[in-house]
């Protein structure tokens, strides 16, 4: 698809399309037209401030209804891209489309939902207040406001505080509270920069439900965060940005279709030989790991194992992590990872 | 420009200006510097020696250095309210959610800007007729043009108004309300030299007025309002060489402003309002 020139941001003027054929769009499902057209497609964007670089070629593809995971270490231009996606920023140079519009397009914005990482809200105004507020900037027909409005207070949490301050509210729930203003108007598409960095672990949680759910109504997840094992959870696809450059897109699928198997088995010095029939093997203490096994050859295995006179204790997937595959393409030490994920949660990790 | 947005954005900002009680500490501090005024002025009538055309061209001095401070006041309200209205917002974030949506930058500046203009407007017409009424009240005395004194304080608030909401694009709140309030003195101090000059038949101290009127015309619209404020013509003509010792205050207009000095007040805040648009776009979020 041709991709068209970003020439501006937020004064570039709208396109022609209008609130009726935005209302048509948000029923993908239906229009084949939409679906064809990616959520976002990028062909070398590129942001510099000065003589610094902070995009230096963003070339990347998000199909529509997919959650699609945009990872990488501090300072490797995350932010930067969902500024230039939403038009909050002009790029020096480059082109792209969000959804089949040209960048900083504000009819288009009424279909993007949008948590800054930097989330902040008027906090003299009530949490209800402050959701009628964006459903009048994003020209929801004042008719849908109390129904959107209870539902998006009723899906992040806060329905019982919906009448107090913002200013009376905790960092995460203020961040809970703009997970609401983004889910306003059921936007095509939906950017999420950061929406974990401030919840506790129930708050996680509620947010990859919510997740879950706008990818089962078909909407686009756009999701920057650092929380690797949050992004392993959520998201169909993850692209890997470095140094302002994508170095790989990856299926989360094929992190599993790569995986091994994991087995304590005792009783049985020819263990190593019956599981390298399935797969290339390896020790990691007690454990015989067969790597790039198939789930289905799993019970093959195990039985062999047993019939061999073994006694099999456990059976764990021993899958590729997102955080492994993330260290291995940026080459960092394991402690770079730290930087990449900063608050990772570590009962998700082995 | 969208019309929609920038009523949205101007609602907000009222909004805020009423939840906040901006509004009501400042009408709360008027009633009490109406009440005070008005009470010295009747005391001041009282006790004069003083009688005809020259007791009301001293009231009228009163009452011209009485509206100096409250234009003062006025100006402080309207920088202050100002300088914190785009640049902490766009680093605090706040305007991120707002900017994703469609909004356009000019809407957020235009918007936030009419919203503030409407509440030092109001503000200043609203007090500015309640201490002309006061003084007529205690005094009896009558300017020459009390239902337009208000306005030109209303105008001047706003070019000062615009600057600080312009500067507050770029730089930090602190510095862009003191600018404001910085100009408001140098234009006044402009003015007087401009106003010695004439006396003096001075072309530097003349050009220099006239530089500084252009540079930031409030001092315009301050003249204009002294010169609201003033007795009529007749009451000067009656009090013959004792008006003389007022022309040379710097508390004495004499004539109103020319059209054409207003028409540039108005071209100014236009002019101004579009550098503030395009710096506003220019700026990185």
């Amino acid at each position: 698809m041709a991709v068209a020139s970003a020439d501006g941001t937020d004064d570039s003027g709208g396109s022609a399309s209008s609130d009726a054929a935005g209302r048509a769009i948000a029923t993908p499902a239906t229009q084949t037209t939409a679906i064809e057209i990616p959520a976002i497609e990028t062909r070398e964007l590129r942001k510099q401030f000065g003589r610094i670089v902070a995009l230096a070629g963003l070339t990347m593809t998000v199909r529509r209804g997919e959650v699609f995971g945009f990872l990488g270490p501090n300072g490797a231009g995350k932010t930067t891209a969902v500024k230039l996606l939403l038009g909050l920023s002009a790029p020096t140079t480059g082109a792209g489309r969000v959804l089949g519009a040209p960048l900083g397009d504000l009819d288009t914005r009424q279909r993007i939902g949008y948590l800054p990482e930097l989330f902040r809200y008027q906090g003299w105004m009530t949490a209800r207040e402050v959701l009628a507020l964006h459903c009048e900037l994003a020209r929801l027909p004042r008719s849908s406001w109390p129904a959107g409005i209870d539902e998006a207070l009723t899906l992040v949490g806060l329905a019982d505080r919906s009448n107090d301050r913002v200013e009376t509210f905790s960092k995460g729930m203020q961040q809970r509270l703009g997970l609401g203003v983004a889910l306003l108007g059921r936007p095509e598409l939906i950017v999420l920069d950061e929406p974990t960095s401030a919840l506790d672990p129930v708050g996680r949680q509620d947010v990859r439900a919510i997740i879950g759910a706008l990818r089962a109504r078909g909407a686009t997840v756009f999701l920057n965060s650092h929380l690797l094992t949050e992004v392993e959870r959520v998201c169909d696809r993850v692209a890997i940005v470095d140094r302002g450059r994508v170095v790989a897109e990856l299926r989360m699928a094929e992190l599993v279709e790569e995986g091994g198997v994991r087995v304590l088995v005792t009783g049985l010095p020819a263990a190593g030989a019956i599981a390298g029939r399935f797969g290339p093997i390896r020790r990691d203490g007690e454990w015989l790991v067969v790597d790039s096994i198939a789930d289905d050859k799993v019970p093959a295995l195990v039985a062999e194992l047993v019939a061999g006179g073994g006694a099999v204790h456990a059976v764990v997937p021993a899958h590729h992590t997102l955080e492994e595959r993330f260290l291995s393409l940026l080459g960092a030490a394991p402690g770079a990872a730290q930087d990449a994920a900063p608050s990772e949660n570590p009962e998700a990790r082995p | 420009m969208n019309r929609g947005a920038i009523g949205v954005i101007a609602r907000l900002t009222l909004h805020e200006a009423f939840r906040r009680r901006l509004l009501w500490a400042l009408v709360g501090l008027t009633l009490l510097l109406v009440a005070a005024t008005g009470w010295l002025f009747g005391k001041a009538a009282e006790l004069s020696p003083l009688e005809g055309g020259t007791q009301q061209l001293v009231l009228s001095q009163l009452l011209v250095m009485i509206a100096f401070m409250f234009s003062f006041v006025l100006t402080m309200t309207a920088a202050f309210a100002a300088s914190p209205a785009i640049g902490p917002e766009i680093e605090n974030g706040l305007l991120l959610a707002v900017l994703a949506r469609p909004v356009r930058r000019s809407d957020v500046l235009l918007g936030r800007w009419l919203g503030l203009a409407l509440v030092v407007v109001a503000y200043a017409l609203a007090a500015g007729y309640m201490e002309i009424g006061a003084v007529r009240l205690m005094t009896g005395y009558a300017p020459v043009d009390p239902l337009v004194a208000p306005v030109y304080l209303a105008g001047e608030t706003l070019i000062l108004l615009t600057l600080a909401i312009v500067f507050s694009t770029r730089i930090a709140p602190v510095a862009s309300g003191s600018i404001a309030v910085v100009g408001f003195g140098l234009a006044w101090m402009g003015g007087v030299a401009g106003g010695i000059g004439d006396y003096l038949n001075n072309d530097a101290l003349r050009n220099a007025g006239i530089v500084a009127h252009l540079i930031l015309p409030s001092d315009t619209l301050w003249r204009g309002a002294m010169y609201a404020l003033e007795p009529p013509p007749d009451v000067l003509t009656a009090a013959g060489s004792q008006a003389r010792i007022f022309t040379v205050s710097p508390f004495f207009a004499g004539t109103q402003p020319p059209l054409a000095w207003l028409g540039w007040c108005a071209v100014w805040i236009v002019a101004t309002l579009a550098i503030g648009v395009l710096l506003l776009r220019r700026r990185e979020l």
